[in-house]
């Protein structure tokens, strides 16, 4: 654990930095990939025809006109702002500043009016529809993400995140059933989360397996168990234990009725409320409390914890067994919403996906929440885009998380910094 | 890596802490002594009990979902032989028809008809060792490949596609695309070696992600006509694979078990060589245990690693081209991995990232594999019991500690 | 407040590393623990400070027997530690480090960052520190940083403050600084413990000295006693503290670096613009505190920085732009400053660690194959020829002591035909006997006609073996004087003034 500190030479502060500051650079460089690719499509591809943009719920105060345009020329008229706004971030990084995120933002947003205008030519979008779904897609991402930056923060590497929501869709199935609540089955998929974060905790806290491992098989024993259990006693009595009630959904009211806001994050389902609530209560006591302050120092110097009296194993423990009741939680959502039944293997991978949401999120709950929202829509999208028969092959849409991982990962968006202890088992001494 | 599991005492030295800087020990006991030492507090044993564990756990759960069990244990307090008898029964029965499953089947006719399971057991194992030698080799030079499906889905495809696309002669056809499988599974390991050299991305994100990267290209070509989709089909699934690069049955055609098996035998030889005996190894090995030292001593750490994974790709880029040309030759598919690329993991880690250990790992899961299927023929029970004791005899091997404390065994001797 | 050690013993496994140890420290004094690399110092400070629990023996404060189950109840019980390796969280805040452990809340577990603020502020005015609350810890330098450490354990009252090896990182300025502050806690009541292996600093503070050796008390010493005195009891035998050594015969000069530049990933400068050369059968130490280039400059000539300018040439080769294995072909050898990370694999035999850097041909490998009888044979002799302590050449490098290790490392280099020696630190964390051998080796290797270049923080042992000195300061060099330069000078020097009459 304690090698030879390294100490940091002395810099000569005078003297301008030789090197540019190349994170700072990655952002105009990116906008202007971005920018690129979105001129392509009309350049190789043009589309003729109108796009239409449905904006309207029935339940909203007022209706929002449908939104019809030509589609070459918005995505020209797009192209054209988007090089506007890699010019100024261009300039910013040129004066030595950094990119601002609204403007990142605000060009995500107008990249994808371009590419929605390309691919959905001569269709309309359900721009409600696309949202609202990804919401709902994204709920055990972001679950997931939640409960992988808790558990990294603190240390332990989770990539038993997948295993934690199929356990936790299994047990919300089961209990959902017998106990005749969906409530029921929500406590119980917590608290499956919360049983193969305390196996993780047992092998990697207390026995230094190396995490990756541990998490890597606790995937595959749960695969294992939940479908050995299901064709031994799932599949033959499904009416008794494998029928949960769901959870309907629960327009909030007036918030729910404002237009494209209200349908898209105000009428939905109790868990979509529960993790708005995560979301915002481990953000705040991550950063804001003394738990969250011991958690983040146990995740980056293990030892300097150790040595002021705080429990470090203890702490990485407690942590993580919050992460995983919250992860459990959004493997509730597999079995508890629309469709309410188990089936083998269903989560699919998506802990993998929210496992890439920590990194993509930096390992910060706020960003690793906008992350999972991103891949939820990316998800959605190509679920809408093949229903409109575009161009872009789903498999495509669908391999955008991983790939924006992989990009991330390699350093080309910003730099990320994973918590300093993060895989290190703690030993004493 | 997990097997890590020295109890080395807390660092007694000051200035440099050095928490692996036990006192100089002059005294080691005898040669054989050692070797006594070895058998009952070293690895092997603890091997064989987490084997042993993990039966137990599996057998416990056959236990608790049988009927018949469950039936009588609720009057076992007035009969408990019924009670006893269910508990043999049940096990008995499994263990049996696993026995008959992956070694010698007593129920058929014929040497050859009841020494056919053997045949099947090698037959799984091969992918299991080749794609287990994959794992193992990036684990000894540090790197975690968690790609293996990415890695054999791409293999097959590769492989596939120039069983499909080309009409050559058998010599040069299967050879060819036993090549084009290992080339692809090693490129696409090598994008994840590649990155790790050039900008530290850490290899298991990456080929965590490249798995399903690989899944939807594989997905995607499988799709469109003009790729790899069959003529005329609307699946997911191409023609399947002409005569000329399917693997030559060893046994005749009434075994199955086909030239796959070998090719595994030589790769064991190769990596073994290759790990203990070559340089390039020796260098594979300094980088794994410990990069600093290995740059500041002359090797260049990230070609190492660029190397490390293509080789390792290539040897599960092996194994998915055993899937499409040997055991699997109906067409290629998104599920020819038939999960594999994850049991070689599992491989790897029981054969403690040896060689040999791999192949009698890759043996012991291959045996697992042929058997679980006549369990659940015979008795119903689920394929996936396998998968659970298979996860939980790499828990167990990863703990030593734990196996100890659960057998109560003496601890490992320090130094 | 008074702390006493009764007989305190602990074991790792047949390891006594504290044997029967008794100690009393009081109020208002300075009592300084004294003794080699090894010899159980940290390992009884990690008792007091509750992270070890003893085997044996009791433990004292004002005449009350306590135990400590971990660090938590030796603070609260008005124990602090400096920790020779600070133990501050580098991604937070100077409030947040200090409060960590020993936070003010309010509603709900909210962190009151505001009474952390003023806590750090209060102390800074009481001791005349210039510390900002609200800045990044590891944006600091290692002597704020260090006061930082000393923050924290005061903002929990402590009475007893254990200062481990505190000079280490610390420039001559610094540490004079520390003392300061070491006397003004003193005389505000605090009872302090002080451990060193460092004689000078020992004798200039001290109130009482202790020895230790082997785990257990040798002796106790007034700061009068000598250098000399002080070193034989904290070695069990007369120590030469000077090396034999013939005036050097230096050639012509064959490392000649010019205008040497190096920055890290970040642009930031490490070294700026530096000129030297060295002579045939010469030593050039370099002295200076740690941190202000030596670890670049080494790894620049060894090809193990990325971000580097300007020329170092090595007879006829330029050696700027090379990889590593070039560099080592061309004949330069390397004993990295910390050889658990750069100079040995841990989990390899002697004989593997032995070959380490001559895996690409001759004489340990052909065809691509390791020639396992050439390089046992070689290994078996090396084994004797250094004296190293193994159970044999199969042993793991990671089950041998530090000098051990040293010596493996040392043994590997000075196997080549060499051109050049790059010595870091070469007897760091090393005890006594094996530093002597140390020593004579880099002596014969001037002595053979090669050219070393010795870097260490340690002035004594750069005084002792350098023909000439040259004094790094913040990336530059202060100036490059002849050996037998007064200490004073030397330490002004590393202090970033250049004397009069001296040349840059």
């Amino acid at each position: 654990m304690s090698t030879t500190a390294k100490v940091p030479v002395p810099v000569d502060e005078s003297e301008p930095a030789a090197v540019p500051l190349r994170t700072a650079l990655k952002a105009p460089i990116m906008l202007g990939v971005v920018t690129l690719l979105v001129a392509l499509l009309i350049a190789f591809k043009a589309r003729s025809g109108k796009t239409t943009f449905r904006l309207a719920a029935d339940t909203d105060f007022f209706d929002l006109p449908e939104i019809t345009v030509p589609s070459t020329a918005t995505v020209a008229t797009v192209v054209v702002l988007l090089a506007a706004f890699t010019a100024a971030s261009a300039l910013l990084v040129s004066r030595g500043r950094r990119t601002p995120v609204w403007l990142v933002a605000l060009f995500a947003v107008l990249a994808m009016v371009g590419f929605l205008a390309w691919a959905a030519a001569g269709k309309s979008v359900p721009v409600i529809g696309l949202l609202g779904g990804s919401i709902a897609l994204a709920v055990p991402l972001v679950f997931g993400a939640l409960g992988g930056v808790l558990g990294e923060r603190a240390g332990v590497v989770n990539i038993a995140i997948d295993g934690q929501l199929l356990f936790g869709a299994f047990a919300a199935a089961i209990f959902g059933t017998v106990i005749g609540s969906p409530w029921g089955g929500l406590v119980a998929a917590m608290l499956a989360g919360g049983l193969v974060a305390l196996v993780l905790g047992f092998f990697a806290i207390t026995y230094f397996v190396n995490q990756i491992i541990v998490g890597v098989v606790l995937n595959v024993l749960v695969i294992g168990l939940t479908s050995f259990l299901f064709g031994q006693v799932l599949a033959e009595h499904p009416d008794q234990l494998n029928a949960p009630d769901h959870f309907g959904r629960i327009p909030i009211p007036l918030l729910g009725q404002i237009p494209v806001i209200g349908p898209v994050l105000f009428r939905q389902t109790i868990l979509v409320y529960l993790m708005y609530a995560a979301v915002v209560v481990v953000a705040w006591a991550l950063y804001r409390t003394k738990w969250g302050l011991r958690v983040r120092a146990v995740g980056e110097h293990p030892k300097a914890a150790d040595t002021v009296g705080i429990k470090v194993n203890r702490t990485r423990y407690t942590t993580l067994l919050i992460a995983g009741l919250i992860a459990g939680a959004g493997g509730a959502t597999y079995t508890l919403v629309s469709v309410p039944q188990f089936g083998q293997e269903m989560t699919d991978g998506a802990g993998y996906i929210a496992l890439a949401a920590v990194i993509f999120g930096r390992w910060d709950p706020v960003r690793a929440t906008l992350a999972a929202l991103l891949f939820g829509f990316a998800t959605n999208l190509s679920g809408v885009l093949s229903v409109l028969g575009s161009p872009v092959p789903s498999q495509f849409m669908l391999m955008l998380p991983y790939v924006v991982t992989i990009i991330a990962v390699a350093g080309l968006v910003g730099a990320s910094r994973p918590p300093a202890a993060d895989g290190e088992p703690y030993r004493k001494g | 890596m997990s097997t890590d599991d020295e109890n080395q005492p807390a660092s007694v030295e000051e200035q440099t802490p050095d928490p692996k800087e036990p006192p100089p020990s002059g005294h080691e006991s005898g040669r054989f002594g050692g070797v006594l030492r070895e058998i009952v507090l070293g690895n092997a044993l603890v091997s064989v009990l987490s084997v042993v564990l993990a039966v137990v756990v599996g057998s416990l759960m056959i236990l608790l979902t049988d009927e018949n069990v469950r039936d009588t244990v609720s009057y076992i307090g007035s009969r408990p032989g019924d009670f006893f008898s269910a508990v043999w029964t049940a096990i008995s029965d499994a263990y049996s028809a696993l026995f008959r499953g992956a070694i010698y089947n007593t129920n058929v006719e014929g040497f050859e008809g009841r020494i056919k399971p053997l045949t099947e057991t090698l037959k799984f194992s091969a992918p299991l060792i080749l794609a287990g030698l994959g794992v193992g080799l990036a684990f000894r030079a540090g790197l975690f490949n968690i790609g293996g499906r990415g890695q054999m889905l791409l293999a097959g495809a590769a492989a596939g596609w120039v069983g499909i696309g080309m009409d050559l002669p058998l010599v040069l056809h299967l050879p060819l695309a036993v090549l084009a499988g290992a080339l692809a599974g090693a490129l696409w390991a090598g994008i994840a070696g590649f990155l790790k050299a050039q900008s530290g991305a850490h290899e298991v994100i990456v080929t965590i992600m490249l798995n399903y990267v690989g899944y939807y290209l594989v997905f995607y070509a499988l799709s469109k006509q003009g790729l790899l989709q069959a003529p005329g089909s609307l699946n997911p699934k191409s023609k399947p694979m002409p005569e000329s690069v399917i693997l030559p049955k060893l046994l005749g055609d009434r075994f199955n078990l086909h030239l796959g098996f070998v090719i595994a035998l030589v790769a064991v030889g190769v990596v073994w060589w290759l790990l203990n005996k070559s340089a390039m190894g020796f260098r594979f090995r300094a980088v794994g245990e410990n990069p600093d030292a290995a740059r500041a001593s002359g090797i260049n750490v990230g070609r190492t690693y660029i190397t490390v994974m293509l080789i390792a790709g290539g040897l599960v880029g092996l194994a998915g081209a055993n899937q499409i040309l040997g055991t699997a030759t109906s067409g290629i598919t998104v599920d020819l991995d038939a999960g594999i690329g994850f049991d070689a993991i599992t491989v790897a880690l029981l054969g403690r990232s040896r060689p040999l250990g791999i192949l009698a790992a890759g043996l012991l899961f291959g045996g697992l594999k042929a058997g679980s299927f006549s369990m659940a023929a015979a008795e119903g029970i689920p394929v996936e019991i396998v998968l659970v004791i298979q996860s939980l005899i790499v828990l167990f091997i990863a703990a030593p500690p734990l196996v100890r404390a659960i057998f109560r065994l003496p601890k490992e001797a320090t130094a | 407040m008074t702390l006493e050690l009764r007989g305190i013993t602990k074991r790792f496994g047949p390891l006594v590393a504290n044997d029967r140890i008794s100690l009393t420290v009081d109020e208002g004094e300075i009592h300084a623990l004294l003794g080699e690399n090894g010899a159980g110092k940290s390992t009884l400070m990690n008792v007091l400070y509750g992270l070890y629990q003893a085997d044996e023996g009791e433990l004292v404060l004002d005449g009350e027997v306590r135990k400590f189950a971990g660090p938590g109840d030796a603070m609260a019980a008005g124990i602090g530690m400096v920790h020779q390796h600070f133990m501050l969280v580098p991604v937070f805040t100077v409030a947040e480090n200090v409060m960590l452990g020993n936070e003010a809340t309010g509603f709900a577990g909210t962190l009151d960052i505001g009474a952390a603020r003023e806590r750090v502020r209060e102390i800074s005015q009481r001791f005349g520190f210039d510390v900002d609350p609200d800045a990044l810890v590891e944006t600091l330098p290692v002597g704020v940083q260090q006061r930082v450490e000393i923050i924290k354990a005061l903002s929990r009252d402590a009475r007893v403050l254990v200062f481990d090896e505190p000079t280490a990182v610390l420039t001559p300025q610094e540490t004079d600084e520390l003392m300061g502050i070491m006397r003004q806690l003193r005389e505000s009541g605090t009872a302090i413990v002080f451990i060193s292996h460092k004689l000078r600093e020992v004798r200039a503070i001290a109130d009482r000295i202790t020895v230790i050796r082997r785990g257990a008390v040798v002796g106790e010493a007034s700061p009068t006693a000598t250098n000399a005195e002080l070193a034989s009891l904290m070695v069990g035998r007369p120590v030469e503290l000077t090396v034999h050594k013939e005036p050097a015969q230096p050639g012509p000069d064959v490392l000649v670096v010019r205008d040497l530049r190096v920055l890290d990933d970040t642009g930031h400068t490490h070294l700026d613009g530096i000129s030297f050369s060295i002579a045939r059968g010469e030593v050039l130490g370099v002295a200076g505190v740690q941190g202000n280039g030596q670890t670049e400059l080494t790894e620049a000539i060894m090809g193990l920085q990325s971000h580097v300018r300007g020329s170092i040439r090595l007879g006829e080769h330029e050696l700027v732009g090379r990889s590593v294995r070039k560099v080592l072909d061309a004949g330069v050898g390397f004993v990295p400053e910390d050889r658990q990370v750069d100079g040995l694999v841990g989990e390899f035999t002697i004989a593997e660690n032995l070959m380490l850097n001559r895996s690409h041909g001759k004489p340990f490998v052909s065809a691509g194959t390791v020639r396992s009888g050439v390089l046992e044979e070689f290994a078996q002799r090396k084994l004797v020829e250094y004296d190293v302590r193994a159970s044999g050449i199969q042993a793991k490098a990671n089950q041998l002591s530090g000098g051990n290790q040293q010596k493996v490392v040392v043994a590997r280099e000075l196997s080549r035909d060499l051109s050049l020696l790059v010595a870091a630190q070469p007897t760091r964390g090393v005890d006594v006997g094996s530093i002597e051998f140390i020593h004579k080796q880099v002596v014969a290797t001037r002595d053979s006609g090669v050219p070393v270049l010795l870097v260490s923080t340690e002035l004594d042992e750069i005084v002792a073996l350098s023909d000439r000195i040259m004094v790094l300061y913040r990336g530059q060099v202060v100036g490059i004087v002849p050996a037998d330069t007064p200490r004073e000078t030397l330490g002004l020097m590393m202090a970033g003034e250049r004397p009069e009459g001296t040349a840059a």
